[in-house]
């Protein structure tokens, strides 16, 4: 099951602030999205995001996540200019009025 | 079928000679539904390898956006292959049928094993590969 990108870890005295980011979704997931490129989404962190992200648009799950709810191994996220996998992860703080952008990883031999 | 302008095409075969002896790769900009290239966004190998190819994501994303500011859609990616054929290995079949993968997508392969580049395009649908007849023009649109 994929609860732990839903769980929101909050610490005594501590708290996340869940705020407002724009989502540029890659080509194919944009129909899900009635077509849009940019749509919104909130969390304190991207893990949070995502999860916002594909609870308003459960058809894009099966192709943004992996069956134990981590990220696909082919998907580049960005906070604005920025790789995730090289600040915290899934655990990337947002800011309000970020902009997450989720990329197809182009790779090949 | 993929229009291609001779001066992206050159472009295209300047950034992969220029990558030697790593593989080179870049995207291509322009329009699905005419099957034209507009331009090139030659990009960074990551893997800089002469067996493999990461197309920079933070180059990518700057396409992206750059691409849209000017009307036009990512439409495929380009790289070169150092000592074999201008057709996709099983890799790069394997890399086009991510999940996240457009299927509409041209793959443009460079050959550089012989003295005389060789430039062909394919689709690849469903890990089928295809090879599409690559039409050159002389401006783009």
């Amino acid at each position: 099951m994929r609860t732990h990108l839903l769980e929101a870890p909050v610490a005594e005295g501590w708290k996340e602030e869940v705020v407002p980011v724009e989502v540029r979704l890659p080509t194919v997931l944009r129909p899900h999205a009635g077509g849009q490129t940019i749509v919104s989404a909130r969390g304190a962190t991207i893990g949070e995001v995502l999860a916002d992200l594909t609870h308003s648009y459960p058809a894009m799950a099966g192709q943004l996540l992996t069956d134990d709810g981590t990220l696909h191994r082919f998907v580049n996220v960005y906070v604005n200019d920025d790789d995730v996998r090289y600040l915290d992860k899934l655990d990337t703080k947002v800011a309000e009025g970020d902009t997450v952008s989720i990329l197809p990883a182009v790779a090949g031999g | 079928m993929l229009r291609l302008p001779t001066q992206v095409r050159t472009q295209i075969l300047g950034h992969c000679l220029s990558g030697l002896p790593d593989e080179a790769c870049g995207l291509i900009a322009g329009d699905f539904a005419a099957g034209q290239v507009s331009r090139c966004f030659p990009t960074r190998n990551m893997a800089a390898s002469s067996k493999l190819y990461t197309v920079d994501p933070r180059e990518h994303l700057h396409a992206e956006l750059e691409a849209e500011k000017l009307g036009l859609e990512i439409i495929g990616v380009f790289h070169s292959h150092t000592h074999t054929d201008a057709y996709p290995s099983n890799t790069d079949v394997e890399r086009a049928s991510t999940p996240l993968s457009d299927p509409r997508w041209h793959y443009v392969l460079v050959s550089l094993r012989d003295p005389r580049p060789v430039l062909r395009s394919y689709r690849i649908v469903d890990g089928q590969v295809s090879e599409e007849p690559v039409v050159e023009i002389d401006e783009p649109r």
